[in-house]
Parts: structure tokens; C-alpha cells; sequence
């Protein structure tokens, strides 16, 4: 297989820079009578990381189900690379869109490795009767998954690792395997929902590193946080949903001075609208309280 | 005993102590136990009972019979792993593991199996006035050796603090635990470190010689002719492997198999191949062929339920498919198809009339998840049944003969090979059962090869990667259905498979032998407990299973009724205890997996 010598500077599900990887066109999502996502519209370039935020229950999750076939969209569609994605999710993998979970979801009693090969599932064609069988392109085709997912290890840093059960990895790891799966998967497009959501800073620092390497692979990535600096670090342009409409769409200083975020987030300013000290002093207040909240952790699991 | 007067002596020092369960000082402990395992040898020699009304002869002095042989080898295991706890050169090999451990294991197996002899001497007889001196000698020196054994060292877990605001209930609860938790740590036994590597040929005889051992455990086993034998058997073997798992043995000879996976099936395989050449007639072969159809199709049913996690109640009705098929196309009588296929033909027809009922009833039912899935596999399973008794030409359209079913399915022949005749091979005379058990082994040998080929590639994992969790799985690529269809169809192919001997095996195929529940294996409640009982996803795990689930039934015959609840609450006992299994799996091993060798860095990533 040619993985080998691709492999080395780009990802074969790479497209070249500028290229339009992933345009979704008034998604609208609706379960029942609840409208989760209205007429949503994002583009996604080649080499390009997009960050998707906004305030809890925006909708972000169900855009990004729609995105990866685990929904279909009521209404609008989704085309990958010109095409419209398909209504199974294993095709829309198939077709270059890999994605992580908001709570991880590995196969906790396989090993590292064999998680990773499991990512490898769409690019290989082995059947059950070449498995039966053991025919020499059997054998080529398991010791090049098993090269390319020991490299995509390397590449995350779990290298050591291959042999352990994934759920005995701590949870920092436990996402960077889960990154890797996903990248075994050779897509043009990778998904990221939460990505350091219960990270600490210095975690949250080297996930930001594993996202610039994974776009300098070529890979297009769209990202769903809360961490406000991870993201106006990371993304090239961030989109913001709130109440399962697109409120803007920008880079990130843009989106930072924007009003409706600072409203959608913080709340509608009163009749006669406060001057910029009292702004100040409520996110002072706010940054206050995450704080008194952080050292009382235990707080929600108190029973 | 005069436990009290130690911890009153030694009350200060509760953290990790070097305490035992006895009173008595380790070197007496360990001098007695060892002592007592040889006496223990000495007085299976001796007479028990006077009276050869006892089954089993334990009349005659110098020569031990039935029960006393397995006390002797408990005896012989004791003294051995005593003197190796004295760190005696060549025999500290023998336990790689916790001697002390092995040698308390080994003294009570031993002890449970001498005093059941005992109390079945005299209850059976009527009183203790029935034992020999040497019944009195026995039940005395297993019990020094016990005494002594439980004297040895070990480490006693710290206690916990009990709340003091507990109830009397939760203070006995908590005491009874901590009870519990000492007994537990006074057999618990520490992993072997790793061996270091033999070579290659003192491994395959490493294997060699488990295989014999295997052999030699199963065919006595099977052979065993009176219930109080079997259950002495079972003491003697369960306590014994247990002791060798203690003594670190089971951990080394493992670790060995799992070095020569090919060398340690074909040992499997010559050794099940030698079971018919160890049996001077053909009762207990008919036995083997049975167990040997239950375990092929637990083993089957494995692919379905292990690996691919679907739970399949009706998983039987595949194994009927495949009977009926080949009994239908065997030339029977009572088929009205009046023709005989050679043996080739039937088998893979069976199975592929079994894969395309596979395929038809996994279609609409593999889209359903968990509980429900098992709910829908039950009904087709019955429906199967139903349908077979009805299509007797009155219910139905004349094709299976109803509840009579194909009768008088002819012996096969292969290649001029009447299987239903007795053949002289290497001075052994190989009855009809034999043979069949042979064709049978060749089936299993199929299956194996296609579990453990199937299991470890991208399929495989697939499955793997559906049972753990179906939606990842999905964003991963994996088309679900087409994956869990794959393994269905698998799995019904392989039951087809075995089901085509089994129509000749057994000469009649009815109805009633392919239900849910029923007293005799196989059925689909007992093919799933097989695969439970022995391990999800392993090869051996099911094997050991369906032999002992064929066997317990069969040797124990004076349960009677009571056999199904007995087998009700063995196995709630044994999924409190041991959950995943009598042989689990790799990946339950691997959860204590700490170190691991650097892996090759084949190239440098891609970033």
C-alpha cells in the first residue's frame, strides 16, 4: 500500500488548501415540535480549523450528529467535497468525515492498538474469507494497518502504550486515542466535539498542538468547545449557534467583539445598557465565580 | 482452636502482619502439613471399609481403589508443594507462585475429598462402624495436613473501621465481610514473575505434557463409574487446579501456550484424537461424541454472543436446520426424499440451508438491539420447532414426518469408510462411536480454526467493536448490520455444520431435541450457559464448558429432578464469583497488564 510514503507530510484524505471540504446548507433539525438547529449554513475549507461554540443546549451536538449521518436533517443538506453526505453514518466515515465524542466513547476492553485498527475499518477491504483464508494480501493488508495505526499512535504520543486495554488509560489519553482512532479513518475532515472538556491547562495546551499538527496534515477540523482561549487560539473562524440559530461567523476577534455573543452568553443587557466598566466588573464576577466553583469540584457529586 | 490466644498476644501489630489463620507456629504449620500430605499418601494404602458394598473396593490394603486414588494424588500434590515451600532446589520450580498458597489449596482438596469418602462410607453403609482403621487414619491425617497447612503465613489485610453508629445487621454484615476478605488473602496467591524463556522443544514439551495431563484428567472423568466417584473427581480436580493455579503452574504453562498457539492445538487436537484409543469400548466415547456436538456448537454460538456480543436464544434451531438437512438428503427411510448424498455434499449443504435460515431470520431482527434481540431469537427458535412438528403432511405439507422426525438415518460412509462399523486401527478396536467422535473432532477442528482466524482480523474487531459499543463502532465505518449479519450467518453455518453429523450420530432427528430448555445439551439455555460457564470469547472457554455441562448431568444421575435447579444455582454462584467465566479472556487479563515492552517504532509520524 502507498500509505507509507503519504503518510509522511499528508494525510491521504488531504485535499489541497482553499478547497471547499464540507458546506452545509439551512441544516434544520427537528425533533417533534422542538427545533434543535434552524437553518444553519457553514462552510468548512481545506487546512482550514473552524470552531463552533456557543451557549449549552445551542444545538452544537445535533449540528455536528447531522453533519456525521447519526441524524438526518429534516430539512437543507450536507455535501462533503461537492457530494451530498449519505444517511448512514458508517458511509459518511467512509466518506472522509471522522469525529470524536463529547463523552468518550472508546472500545474500553480493546487494546489501544486494536482500537486504532478498528479506525482503519473503512480503508481496508479485508473480508471474512480473506480472514478465513490468510492469503498473503491478508497478511500485507493487517501489517500495513498495523504500521499506520502504530504511527498514528506515534503521532499522538501513545505509542508505549499500544498494548494496553483502552480503559485503563487516563482520560487526557483516553482523548488523544480517541483522536487517533478517528484519524485512522484517512479522513478530509475531522470533527471534534469537546475535545478538552475536563483537560487541565497544560493538556489543554498539547491538544492545541495535536490540532495545528492534524491541520498541517492537511486535514480540515472543525472544533466544538467551551474553552473560550482554546478556541480564539486554535480557529481560523469561529461560528457561533445560539437557540439552534448561527447568531455570526468570523475570526475570532470578530466574534469576540460582537455583541449578541457577549448577550447570548452573558445575558441581555437592561433597558439602558451598562457602560463598559460595569461589563468589566461582570465578567470580573464571572471569572470570580468559575473560580469559587473550580475549588469546590466535589460540589455535584456530593451525595 | 487457640486462634484466641495469638491475636491476644499479637494485638498490636495489625498492618500487613505475617499473621495465619491457626495459632500455631509456621514451622510446626508447614512441618505438618507437609508430614500429614504423606501420611496422607501412606493411608490410601490401608483398608477404609470392610465391606466391598462400597463401590470401589476400599478393602484392600496396598493397593488404593477408586476415592483413594484421588486422595492419593491430593496427598502426593500437598507433599510436593510442601517440601517445595521449604525452598528445596529442584522442586521450588514447581511453584513459581505462592507455595504457601498452593500447599493450603492442595491440603484442603484434599481434605474435602478424604472426608467425603468418609461421611459417604458411613452414611452409604450405615454408621462409622464401617470405616477401617484406615478411614480413621485418612480423615486424621488430611486434617493435620489442613491444620498445618492453614498455620503458614500470610499477609492479613488491614481492617476496616466499622461505623459505630451500624446497626447489629451491618455490624455482623461488616465483620462477616472482613471475615471473608482474611480467608480470601489467606489463598491469595501472587502472580508468577515472568519466566524466563526455554528453549523451543522443552516448551512444546511443557505442552506435550499438559495436553497428557488434560487428557488423562478427562478421560478419567468421564470414565468414572459411580456418582461418588465423580464428585470426588470433581473435588479432587477442581482443588488440584486450583492448587497448580495457586502454585503459579497454570500462569507459566499459559504463558507458554500463548508463545505456540499452532503447536498447543495440534497437542489439543492429538490428545482429543487419542481419547477413543483410550477407551476399550465404546460406551464412553458415545459420551465424547456428544460432548464434542455441544461443544462445536457452543463454540459456534460463541462467535455470536462473544465476539459480536448478539444474544441468540433460538441459537439450537441452526443446529436443527442443519440435522434435518442432512437427514433429509441422507437416504432414510422416512425422508421423503429418496436420496442419498455422500457426506461432503450433505455437510456443506446443512450448512448452507442453516447460513440462508442465517441470513433470513437476521435480517429483520438484527436491526433490534440487546433484550430485544434475545426475545425475537427465542421466538424463531420455537417457531422452528413448531413448524417442523406441524410439516407432518396432515399439519402442513409432508416433509420432516412431524413429531416422529427422519428415522433410521443411515450410518455415513467416507471414502469406503463405514463409520457405523467397528474398525481395528493401531490394535484398538474403534467402535461406531469412536468414529464419529473422530468426524466430529475433524467439524471441531473447523470451527476452532475459523473462530480463531475469524476473531483476530478486521472483522473480527468489527464485532468486538459492536459489542462494545454500536454507535462508535457506527463513526467508526463499520456497517453494523452487514457485520452482525456476517457473524449470524457465521454462526448458523457452523451449528449447520455440526448438525449434519449429529442427524447420523444420534439416527433419528425429531423436533424435540432443538428446544429452548430441556434437560439434555444441547439446547439453546445450555449452549449459552456453555459459553458463559467457559468464557466469552475464547476458544477453550467454551469447550470446557459444554464437556462440563455434559458431563455433571450425565454422571450425577441421582439428582434426577433436581438437576435443573442444582444447575440453576451453580451457575448463580458461579457469575457471583467468577463472572467472566472458568477461562476468561485475554482482555480481562490484560486489564492488570502493567508492563509492556516498547513497541517497534516502524516510521516517524506524519506531523
Amino acid at each position: 500500500m502507498t500509505t507509507d510514503t503519504t503518510t509522511k507530510d499528508a494525510a491521504p484524505g488531504a485535499t489541497a488548501p482553499g478547497q471547499t471540504v464540507l458546506d452545509a446548507r439551512g441544516v434544520t433539525m427537528r425533533f417533534g415540535g422542538l427545533t434543535a438547529v434552524r437553518n444553519v449554513d457553514l462552510t468548512v475549507n481545506s487546512g482550514e480549523i473552524v470552531g463552533l461554540i456557543g451557549p449549552n443546549g445551542a444545538g452544537k451536538t445535533t449540528f455536528f450528529n447531522c453533519l456525521t449521518g447519526l441524524y438526518i436533517p429534516t430539512e437543507g443538506e450536507v455535501r462533503y467535497k461537492g457530494n451530498v453526505l449519505p444517511p448512514k453514518s458508517f458511509k459518511v466515515t467512509a466518506a472522509g468525515i471522522a469525529r470524536t465524542f463529547q463523552n468518550i466513547r472508546l472500545f474500553a476492553n480493546m487494546t489501544v492498538l486494536e482500537n486504532v485498527l478498528v479506525g482503519r475499518h473503512t480503508r481496508t477491504k479485508e473480508g471474512l474469507w480473506s480472514a478465513l483464508l490468510r492469503g498473503p494480501g491478508f497478511h500485507r493488508a493487517e501489517k500495513a494497518s498495523r504500521e499506520r495505526a502504530m504511527e498514528l499512535l506515534t503521532f499522538v504520543g501513545l505509542e508505549k502504550k499500544s498494548e494496553h486495554l483502552a480503559r485503563n488509560l487516563p482520560y487526557g489519553e483516553q482523548r488523544k486515542l480517541e483522536i487517533a482512532r478517528a484519524l485512522a479513518s484517512e479522513p478530509g475532515l475531522l470533527l471534534l466535539d469537546e475535545p478538552t472538556a475536563g483537560m487541565n491547562p497544560q493538556e489543554t495546551r498539547a491538544t492545541e498542538e495535536l490540532v495545528f499538527a492534524i491541520r498541517d496534515m492537511g486535514i480540515a477540523v472543525l472544533v466544538i468547545e467551551h474553552d473560550m482561549r482554546f478556541i480564539m487560539n486554535l480557529c481560523d473562524r469561529v461560528a457561533v449557534l445560539v437557540q439552534g440559530e448561527k447568531l455570526i461567523e468570523g475570526d475570532s476577534a470578530t466574534v469576540q467583539g460582537d455583541e449578541r455573543v457577549i448577550a447570548a452568553y452573558l445575558g441581555e443587557p437592561f433597558e439602558n445598557a451598562p457602560g463598559d466598566d460595569e461589563v468589566a466588573e461582570v465578567e470580573a464576577a464571572e471569572a470570580h465565580a468559575e473560580t469559587t466553583t473550580d475549588a469546590a469540584p466535589g460540589k455535584e457529586n456530593d451525595r | 482452636m487457640t486462634t484466641q490466644t495469638t491475636t491476644a498476644e499479637t494485638p498490636s501489630t495489625p498492618t500487613a502482619a505475617q499473621t495465619s489463620l491457626i495459632g500455631l507456629p509456621a514451622p510446626l504449620g508447614r512441618a505438618l502439613a507437609t508430614a500429614g500430605g504423606a501420611l496422607t499418601i501412606i493411608s490410601t494404602f490401608l483398608a477404609w471399609t470392610w465391606t466391598a458394598a462400597f463401590p470401589g473396593d476400599l478393602t484392600v490394603y496396598g493397593y488404593p481403589g477408586g476415592l483413594q486414588v484421588l486422595v492419593l494424588i491430593g496427598g502426593a500434590l500437598t507433599t510436593l508443594f510442601g517440601l517445595a515451600s521449604y525452598g528445596i532446589k529442584g522442586l521450588s520450580l514447581l511453584t513459581p507462585g505462592s507455595a504457601d498458597s498452593a500447599v493450603k489449596t492442595a491440603a484442603l482438596g484434599t481434605f474435602a475429598t478424604a472426608w467425603y469418602t468418609v461421611i459417604a462410607i458411613s452414611t452409604d453403609l450405615g454408621g462409622v462402624v464401617n470405616l477401617e482403621p484406615g478411614g480413621y487414619v485418612v480423615a486424621a491425617t488430611t486434617l493435620a495436613a489442613l491444620i498445618g497447612a492453614l498455620a503458614l503465613p500470610f499477609e492479613r489485610p488491614q481492617p476496616e473501621l466499622a461505623d459505630p453508629d451500624d446497626t447489629g445487621w451491618e455490624k455482623f454484615r461488616h465483620q462477616s465481610r472482613q471475615n471473608w476478605n482474611t480467608v480470601k488473602a489467606a489463598f491469595a496467591a501472587k502472580p508468577p514473575a515472568p519466566a524466563a524463556k526455554l528453549p523451543a522443544y522443552a516448551e512444546i514439551l511443557v505442552i506435550v505434557a499438559a495436553m497428557a495431563l488434560g487428557l488423562t484428567v478427562f478421560t478419567y472423568g468421564i470414565g468414572t463409574e459411580y456418582d461418588q466417584l465423580f464428585i470426588g473427581f470433581l473435588i479432587t480436580a477442581g482443588f488440584g487446579f486450583a492448587a497448580l493455579a495457586k502454585a503459579g503452574l497454570v500462569a507459566r504453562v499459559s504463558a507458554i501456550t500463548a508463545r505456540h498457539r499452532n503447536s498447543t492445538m495440534a497437542g489439543a487436537f492429538i490428545a482429543a484424537a487419542a481419547f477413543p484409543f483410550t477407551q476399550s469400548d465404546d460406551q464412553y466415547a458415545t459420551i465424547g461424541v456428544y460432548i464434542l456436538i455441544f461443544a462445536t456448537v457452543a463454540l459456534g454460538l460463541n462467535i455470536v454472543v462473544g465476539l459480536a456480543g448478539l444474544l441468540d436464544l433460538g441459537y439450537v434451531a441452526f443446529l436443527g436446520v442443519g440435522a434435518y438437512t442432512a437427514a433429509l438428503v441422507s437416504g432414510s427411510p422416512s425422508s421423503p426424499l429418496h436420496v442419498q448424498w455422500p457426506f461432503w455434499a450433505s455437510a456443506l449443504l446443512g450448512a448452507a440451508v442453516a447460513m440462508v435460515f442465517g441470513v433470513l431470520i437476521g435480517a429483520p431482527t438484527l436491526r433490534l438491539r440487546g433484550d430485544y434481540l434475545a426475545i425475537v431469537t427465542l421466538g424463531f427458535g420455537e417457531i422452528f420447532r413448531i413448524t417442523v412438528l406441524n410439516m407432518d403432511g396432515t399439519s402442513g405439507p409432508d416433509v420432516t414426518n412431524g413429531s416422529n422426525g427422519i428415522s433410521s438415518v443411515p450410518n455415513l460412509n467416507i471414502l469406503g469408510f463405514d463409520l457405523g462399523q467397528e474398525h481395528q486401527i493401531l490394535g484398538t478396536t474403534v467402535g461406531r462411536f469412536a468414529n464419529y467422535f473422530l468426524l466430529m473432532l475433524l467439524i471441531t477442528l473447523v470451527v476452532v480454526v475459523v473462530f480463531r482466524r475469524s476473531s483476530d482480523s478486521r472483522i473480527g474487531r468489527a464485532w468486538i467493536a459492536i459489542r462494545e459499543d454500536e454507535t462508535a463502532a457506527l463513526a467508526m465505518g463499520i456497517n453494523g448490520f452487514r457485520v452482525k449479519l456476517i457473524a449470524f450467518a457465521l454462526g448458523a453455518c457452523l451449528a449447520g455444520l455440526a448438525g449434519s453429523v449429529q442427524a447420523h450420530v444420534t439416527y433419528t432427528v425429531t423436533p424435540e431435541q432443538y428446544q429452548f430448555a430441556h434437560v439434555v445439551p444441547p439446547n439453546s439455555a445450555f449452549l449459552l450457559a456453555a459459553v458463559v460457564l467457559g468464557g466469552m470469547g475464547t476458544i477453550a472457554g467454551p469447550l470446557v464448558g459444554a464437556a462440563l455441562l455434559y458431563l455433571i448431568p450425565a454422571k450425577l444421575q441421582f439428582l434426577g429432578d433436581y438437576q435443573l435447579f442444582a444447575f440453576g444455582v451453580a451457575l448463580v454462584i458461579l457469575m457471583r464469583f467468577r463472572p467472566e467465566g472458568l477461562i476468561p479472556n485475554r482482555r480481562r487479563q490484560l486489564e492488570f497488564h502493567e508492563e509492556t515492552e516498547a513497541p517497534a517504532v516502524l516510521s516517524k509520524a506524519g506531523a
